[in-house]
């Protein structure tokens, strides 16, 4: 066995008074994978933090070539060849793809940039990775896949040696994620040692070679990946047996329409969606990234100009905005958290009653109302924060997520649209927020949910919309609802199967 | 195993040790108090704090409706001439109706009222501008301040308009009477300071422009009407302008293209000392109060020592707004 090219050796981290990593140890080996799995806020992002130099531990050491070192920043720890790829984007914005990729170290020839040289490895680095954008996009404007794969070109032009990577699939299609593995065993077999996290346990399970479990801030089990099952996966990181993911429906559907949707255009992203939500339902939306059902939604609610006729409860309506769309009862809760959902300098009061700040203000705020909402919303969720003073950029992913949750259900919505639910989220707050669904739709609220994963909105719906390239292909239900069903719609292999999705 | 000192604790560590970001403007102020009563006595004589107090008022009551705007990310450049242009109007006005309404109270009121109406047409225009429009709020208020301006100096004809000498006598007591001693430009001060202070921290509306200038996609997505608050805090300064001016006229009761000349920036430049983000996302009125308080004490300061020319005044001023923007970027939590 190889010896460890980087390791933590009992590393201890705390947070102001607070303490997030109890006596951490793990070790990385050349040409090996190792996945680090747990729960949200778990530790994980910390652990890769400071083995990536951009966070120091309080007490322990880390040891690059078996040396102990201090990084004393992420510049450093690059220049040794480690090099992280953040949970969330850490790429500027309003730069070129190019330019993302080699600032920093940009190639120069005399005084000059050397953009001859930069732009054929940009393009050797992008075609290896599969990923179509132009070198000269503005990174804002490309999607969040194509991000991702700016930032791991960005690290294979490092050439690293540790390459370690927070959640790099949360993002990406399952065709974009193979891309990626590729890319993956690839690395590997050049020698570079792997270090990755996921909530996906079945991509743990394929690519990886050791499997390192978190919980509370502390290593549980370090094992081979061939030893351990999905399963075992899961109760290690959750601490208990894992039931059932899916909760069953017990409460019967009526028939009373909740939201009529007639001939609903999104210029340039849907177009002639038509379908029925009604009272109680969950109802899934499914089709491959880009085709349309976040702005369809996001139409619906008035974020974007839309045309058609929308009913709700019976009563035709017009919406123009979100704040409309509110007062009808009807809320979207958006896939983006950071970047539309949280503001993440603010904390997590602000966040939270954000959404119905009128209710909060008689004509003041007021601040004990508040504190309860915050309060309640904690203990609903089993939102896990280090404090209530925590500002929302410093909590977990996944506790960010169920915070975002929180806020959407302040507005006691009758509709909610919920826009990719569970991604970043560990298998047991999955299972909390499936839960939570569920009782929603207990209690004669509507849901509609947008999801890439496959099974989830399988498991999760009483019905799927399917839709492709911004139109409606059909919808499945009962013993139809099949994943093979699903991807024949959203491949466009299918014509419609049970006539109007209705 | 081995255990290594690590730099740790060199990090900021949340909720401990001094606040350098709430204390520092404080901190400040008394200095300078303190360096300024040991240079001169006369320095906290009733006489000269009433001066100092009054002299902040006009830049104080428009500082704290910049506070708003620049909270919610936005900017206002065009405050300074915009008060010289409502100066010039309301004596224009006020002078017009002498002849028929003589020279007494219902005049005063009458220009009062002209004041505010154009205060808030104007900030009504730089606010649709910029969120009907959506046209850059520095563009936006570049422009206004050259249009205002101009506007003026053509009112004036390139001269002085001067208030009916009559109207004057009746108008001084706005800037020169007061209740307890206390003059009304510095009541009027205090009284916006408080109101600001609450509106800021315990209405919706404060909330909702710090939640903008952070993040406006989140704001918007959160159900907020983002154009409306941000057309609200432009209006909201323009009728501040009006305020100011109101108070300002009767003062010199004239105007000029040189009226409200800098007052855009020291009204800018007293919200950041105080601790409003420049970027947006963060504001407190309570620190633009302190920071117009700062200004101006260093200016009376250096007039009343001989240490240093009061010709450096806008220099040391200008080291303190760069010490500002230092601080709070010290202060920015850790990432
Ligand atoms: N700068 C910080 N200040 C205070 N607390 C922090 C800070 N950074 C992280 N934490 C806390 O440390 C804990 C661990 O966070 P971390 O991001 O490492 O979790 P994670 O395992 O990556 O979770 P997820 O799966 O949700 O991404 C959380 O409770 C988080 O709120
Ligand atoms: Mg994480």
């Amino acid at each position: 066995m190889t010896a460890p090219i980087l390791s933590l050796n009992g590393v201890n981290r705390s947070f102001g008074p607070i303490q997030i990593l109890f006596d951490v140890s793990i070790d990385l080996r050349p040409g090996e994978v190792h996945a680090l799995i747990g729960e949200n806020g778990a530790g994980k992002s910390t652990t890769m933090k400071i083995m990536s130099g951009y966070l120091a531990p309080t007490t322990g050491e880390v040891r690059l070539d078996q040396r102990p070192v201090a990084f004393g920043g992420s510049q450093n720890a690059e220049a040794q060849g480690v090099v992280l790829i953040h949970q969330e984007f850490n790429l500027a914005e309003q730069l070129s793809v190019e330019q993302n990729i080699f600032l920093g170290r940009e190639l120069r020839r005399g005084l000059f940039l050397d953009k001859r040289a930069m732009r054929a490895q940009t393009a050797t680095l992008l075609d290896r990775l599969q990923c179509r954008v132009h070198p000269d996009a503005r990174v804002r404007d490309i999607s969040n896949p194509d991000k991702q794969m700016v930032e791991i070109a960005k690290a294979l032009g490092r050439n690293a040696r540790v390459l370690i990577m927070d959640e790099p699939t949360a993002v990406l299609t399952n065709r974009e994620a193979e891309v990626l593995f590729e890319q993956v065993d690839r690395l590997r077999s050049e020698g570079v040692a792997i270090l990755f996290t996921s909530h996906k346990l079945d991509e743990v399970k394929r690519i990886s070679d050791r499997v390192t479990v978190m919980r509370d801030g502390r290593v549980v089990l370090t094992a081979p990946t061939s030893e351990m099952t999905e399963d075992a996966m899961a109760n290690a990181m959750v601490g208990r047996e894992m039931s059932d993911l899916f909760p069953r429906r017990t409460t019967p559907l009526g028939g009373d329409v909740a939201l009529r949707v007639r001939g609903l255009t999104v210029p340039g992203h849907a177009e002639d969606i038509s379908f029925d939500l009604r009272r109680g339902e969950i109802l899934g939306m499914a089709g491959l990234v880009g085709s349309g059902r976040t702005e369809t939604m996001e139409g619906l609610v008035g974020l974007r100009r839309h045309v058609g006729q929308v009913e709700i409860e019976g009563r035709p309506v017009v919406i123009r905005s979100p704040r409309e769309a509110q007062a009808l009862g009807l809320v979207y809760l958006t896939e983006d958290r950071k970047g539309r959902g949280l503001v993440l300098n603010m904390g997590m009061r602000e966040n939270l009653t954000l959404q119905s700040l009128p209710r909060f203000a008689q004509p003041f705020l007021d601040r004990t109302a508040e504190d309860a909402a915050l309060d309640r919303a904690v203990r609903d969720f089993d939102i896990r924060a280090p404090s209530r003073a925590v500002r929302v950029r410093n909590l977990s992913g996944g506790n960010q997520q169920k915070l975002l949750i929180a806020k959407i259900m302040q507005a006691d919505p009758r509709i909610v649209i919920i826009d990719e639910p569970t991604r970043g989220i560990d298998i047991g707050t999955k299972q909390q927020i499936y839960d939570f669904i569920h009782r929603l739709s207990g209690q004669g609220v509507s849901i509609i949910v947008i999801s890439s994963e496959l099974p989830e909105v399988i498991g999760l719906s009483d019905r799927v919309l399917v839709m492709r390239q911004g139109r409606l292909m059909g919808a499945v239900e009962g013993p139809a609802k099949t994943e093979d069903a699903i991807v024949r719609l959203a491949m466009g292999l299918d014509a419609r199967t049970e006539g109007e999705a209705a | 195993m081995t255990t290594q000192a690590t730099r740790a604790s060199q990090q900021a560590r949340p909720g401990h040790g001094i606040n350098l970001h709430v204390l520092g403007p404080i901190v400040a102020l008394v200095v300078l108090i303190v360096a300024g009563a040991l240079m001169n006595s006369n320095f906290l004589s009733y006489a000269n704090v009433t001066n100092v107090l009054a002299r902040s008022a006009f830049i104080g009551i428009i500082a704290v409706g910049m506070t708003f705007v620049i909270t919610a990310g936005g900017l206002d450049l065009s405050v300074g001439s915009m008060a010289a242009f409502i100066a010039g109007l309301m004596i224009l006005v006020m002078n017009l109706l002498v002849p028929s309404m003589g020279a007494g109270i219902s005049v005063i009121l009458v220009g009062m009222v002209v004041a505010l109406v154009a205060g808030l047409f104007a900030g009504l225009i730089n606010g649709v501008l910029i969120t009907r429009m959506r046209i850059e709020a520095f563009i936006v208020t570049l422009g206004t301040m050259g249009i205002y301006r101009s506007l003026v100096t053509w009112l004036a004809d390139g001269g002085t308009l001067s208030l009916d000498f009559g109207l004057r006598e009746a108008y001084e007591p706005v800037y020169y009477g007061g209740l307890f001693g206390i003059s009304w430009p510095i009541l009027t001060f205090l009284l916006v300071a408080i109101l600001g202070e609450i509106v800021m921290r315990k209405t919706a509306f404060g909330r909702y422009c710090a939640a903008i200038g952070s993040n406006d996609q989140v704001a918007r997505y959160s159900s907020v009407d983002v154009n409306r608050v941000r057309l609200l805090t432009y209006v909201g300064l323009g009728i501040l302008v009006g305020v100011a001016t109101i108070m300002y006229v009767p003062r010199l009761g004239s105007a000029s293209a040189a009226t409200g000349v800098l007052w855009e920036l020291e009204a800018i430049a007293a919200v950041i000392i105080g601790g409003t983000m420049l970027k947006g996302g963060f504001g407190r009125v309570w620190g633009t109060v302190v920071g117009v308080l700062i200004l101006s004490l260093i200016g009376n300061i250096l007039n009343l020592t001989d240490w240093v020319s009061p010709y450096l005044n806008g220099a040391i001023q200008g080291v303190i707004i760069v010490l500002a923007v230092i601080l709070q970027r010290e202060s920015r939590p850790e990432g």
